[in-house]
């Protein structure tokens, strides 16, 4: 009878089940080159254009090209490859890991080895970092022992959280990495007020914080972007998009009508959206986004397209809802892959020099692996003293801590 | 030494450790150029600029979250949360970041966040201006949560959290701000100026966090309580003409288990007290270490008072209000039982 529409719920899908054929047409890419760079302090107002485009600077043909090259001396991408061929290969050791039972949960960050490493290399050590739960990379860039990571993993009794977190929790005081939070996106805003501090102190160092795509429904997300905003903090915002939030694909953040990097000029503040699989681009819009944090011009949103190849944490199983072949159709491909190319069709490196590297990698981590076990695992000894657990819930111990301490001391003295 | 009430009390102690430590920043809803709405930061932006007292937008998580990452970055921030009721946008950062991180990190990185919040009814201010929501913060692990019942220990609390290394939540009962009350809204109202309590020092001075403090010595009962109904139960007392010992709490976390346990131990019998809603109120913790330290030394049930089970509502609100009558029943109860 009526020929008016009707109201109706629009429930988003990926673009791909188990079964079906991976599809990516949705992934809107710009060729690269084509974006243009804009001084670092221009106003939002006119540099809106970044979050509807894709900074890309490695061409098909694995040549830099354009604006955004770095221009990076091959000794530093030499480098940048070296820190995510590790990161790789600790996370696929770290995996077996877990698979063996040595360990009771990891979280490998395959495929957006970039995104860590490529943006760690363009921040000073000065900088202060609040990771999420997938940036191991940033803690293998700023030279981390691989062992210390290990530790935690292990909860052994050299684990820097004591016991307390689960495994890829990890902080670094020394290193400026603060500690990950189980809860979502709640480092986001505090990264904000960080960088509100660095301002009210006169100082230069700038903070980075990192969320996936999922993360960005989170009110954290928005209250972050506003304080950035408000005060022009000297922050840069990181939206890591591998496009899945365990099962849960990047439309139901909200990726479906706008990408996260509009989110950006939504609030005032510059949003630009980059090929997170490219290292140079990576490099290229972090160091510009660090520039205009130190020179006062406030915070950038930063979207880093990338795909999570890998499972969201040992306790998934993507098989189940995504294609199994999704990753190798991913259009913006491997980050090392790239990067590696690039390096070769600079004459600045080989097969040869890869086999080598890789080889060495292997045997760091092996050997890290070897030393760790040797401080305990969480099955076997040495462990931790139990007694610990009471430590540092306040600074000082309280008469009712020390109370419980004592109870379960006992409860351990008996046979 | 002058005359404050707790407003000024407050204001005084920010004043003092802003003019002492560059560290300190105050942020806040409105706290800045206005000076809060209830005048608790007037003048402080004034005096020590834009940088130090900052108005912030209306988010609470993002304010705890802001002073969370200004504390790692060795500042010492006073977050203003406007009304306690408006607290629970931010108690994702409080629980799980803000009370959480010294443990979490091992001791490497710690945020000393203060966190004032006006709680409490008796101003009209209907269910959500009205609530007294300590309980819930008692119950975290690595948060101190304090409540001061007058000017004198206001300042001296507010300092000692301001200069502690750990979070602290600091409730200042509003009903309290202009003077004392002894729960009866009809009574013309006291001012501080004419309460030795309202006489404090100008300068710096503290009062430790995790002590309780005898208020009122006495034999026949232990009354324990903390902010508005400090001055409900001496009221009712001394009204009933009983010697009561009471106990005005001053911090609920950590909670001064001794003092309580020592004078109930002298006196035998209890009543616990407190403007929150009673069921699983912090009167229940309190009632629980009684129960578990003292319980060979009770002669009689022990009591307790409280907001009833229900929100605070606005045309109800002395209905609501733990008030003299209410107190007076109680202790009634527990010197009749034998």
């Amino acid at each position: 009878m009526s020929s008016i529409p009707r109201s109706r719920l629009h429930v988003p899908r990926p673009p791909a089940r188990p079964g079906e054929a991976p599809d990516f047409s949705y992934v809107v890419l710009s060729p690269a080159g084509a974006v243009e760079r804009p001084d670092p302090n221009a106003p939002t107002s006119q540099i809106e254009y970044l979050a509807d485009s894709m900074v890309r600077v490695l061409d098909d043909d694995h040549r830099a090209v354009g604006p955004w090259n770095p221009h990076l001396a091959p000794s530093d991408l030499e480098l940048g490859l070296r820190h995510m061929l590790l990161t790789r290969i600790f996370d696929d050791r770290m995996h077996r890991a877990q698979r063996q039972g040595k360990i009771t949960f990891y979280i490998k960050s395959t495929g957006e080895e970039a995104v860590s490493v490529a943006q760690c290399m363009a921040l000073r050590p000065g900088d202060m970092l609040f990771p999420s739960y997938r940036n191991q990379g940033l803690h293998i860039t700023r030279g981390r022992k691989l062992v210390d990571l290990m530790c935690q993993l292990l909860s052994n009794t050299r684990d820097m959280c004591k016991g307390r977190q689960l495994p890829v929790m990890y902080h670094w005081r020394e290193g400026r990495l603060f500690s990950i939070s189980g809860n979502l996106a709640t480092q986001f805003p505090q990264a904000v007020g960080w960088a509100m501090a660095a301002a009210i102190k006169n100082e230069d160092h700038v903070a980075a914080s990192w969320v996936g795509d999922g993360s960005t429904a989170e009110a954290d997300f928005h209250n972050a972007l506003l304080f950035a905003e408000v005060y022009k903090a000297p922050v840069i915002l990181n939206v890591v998009n591998n496009q899945w939030a365990i099962s849960t694909f990047q439309t139901f953040a909200g990726g479906e009508q706008r990408c996260f990097a509009a989110r950006g000029p939504g609030y005032g503040l510059p949003g630009i959206r980059v090929d997170g699989n490219d290292f140079l681009a990576v490099y290229a819009v972090t160091q510009w986004a660090a520039a205009r944090a130190r020179t006062g011009a406030g915070p950038t949103l930063i979207e880093l397209v990338t795909y999570r190849a890998a499972p969201h944490s040992t306790s998934d199983d993507p098989s189940r809802y995504r294609p199994k072949d999704d990753w190798e159709h991913w259009p913006l491909g491997d980050p090392i892959e790239r990067l590696k190319s690039h390096l070769i069709a600079l004459d600045a490196w080989s097969e040869e020099r890869e086999s080598l590297l890789i080889r060495q990698c292997e045997e760091e981590v092996a050997a890290a692996w070897r030393e760790a076990t040797t401080y305990g695992t969480l099955s076997d000894g040495p462990q931790l003293d139990p007694d610990t657990m009471f430590d540092d819930v306040l600074k000082e111990r309280t008469s009712n801590l020390e109370r419980q301490r004592r109870q379960l001391a006992q409860e351990r003295a008996k046979p | 030494m002058s005359h404050m009430n707790m407003i000024q009390a407050l204001n005084s102690a920010m004043d003092v450790m802003m003019a002492r430590d560059p560290g300190v920043v105050v942020l806040g809803e409105d706290v800045g150029y206005f000076g809060g709405v209830f005048r608790t930061t007037d003048g402080l932006q004034r005096k020590y600029g834009e940088h130090r007292v900052l108005d912030t937008p209306i988010t609470e998580g993002g304010i705890v979250a802001a002073a969370i990452g200004m504390a790692v970055n060795g500042l010492r921030p006073v977050a203003e949360i406007q009304f306690a009721d408006y607290i629970y946008p931010a108690y994702d950062q409080i629980v799980s970041e803000l009370a959480r991180i010294r443990y979490r990190t091992g001791g490497e990185f710690a945020a000393p966040v203060t966190i004032r919040t006006p709680c409490g009814g008796g101003i009209r201010g209907g269910q959500t201006h009205s609530q007294s929501p300590e309980a819930l913060f008692a119950h975290i692990c690595g948060l101190k949560v304090v409540m001061p019942s007058n000017p004198y220990d206001a300042k001296g609390l507010l300092i000692s959290a301001i200069e502690d290394e750990d979070p602290v939540v600091f409730f200042e009962p509003k009903r309290l701000y202009n003077g004392p009350f002894d729960g009866d809204p009809d009574k013309p109202a006291t001012a501080w100026s004419s309460h030795p309590r309202g006489n404090v020092p100008e300068g710096h001075y503290r009062v430790p966090i995790g002590l309780a403090e005898i208020i009122r010595p006495g034999g026949q009962v232990t009354i324990v309580t903390y902010g508005t109904m400090v001055h409900v139960c001496l009221a009712s007392a001394r009204g009933l003409g009983v010697d009561a010992e009471i106990i005005d709490l001053r911090t609920i976390a950590p909670l001064d288990v001794e003092t309580i346990a020592a004078s109930v131990k002298k006196t035998g019998r209890c009543i616990v007290a407190h403007e929150a809603t009673r069921f699983a109120g912090f009167g229940a913790e309190i009632l629980a270490s009684i129960q578990e330290d003292c319980f060979w030394h009770l002669e009689a049930p022990i009591q307790r008072v409280a907001g009833w089970d229900t929100p605070y509502p606005h045309a109800f609100e002395w209905e609501y209000f733990p008030g003299q009558a209410r107190v007076s029943a109680a202790i009634k109860a527990t010197l009749e039982a034998s």
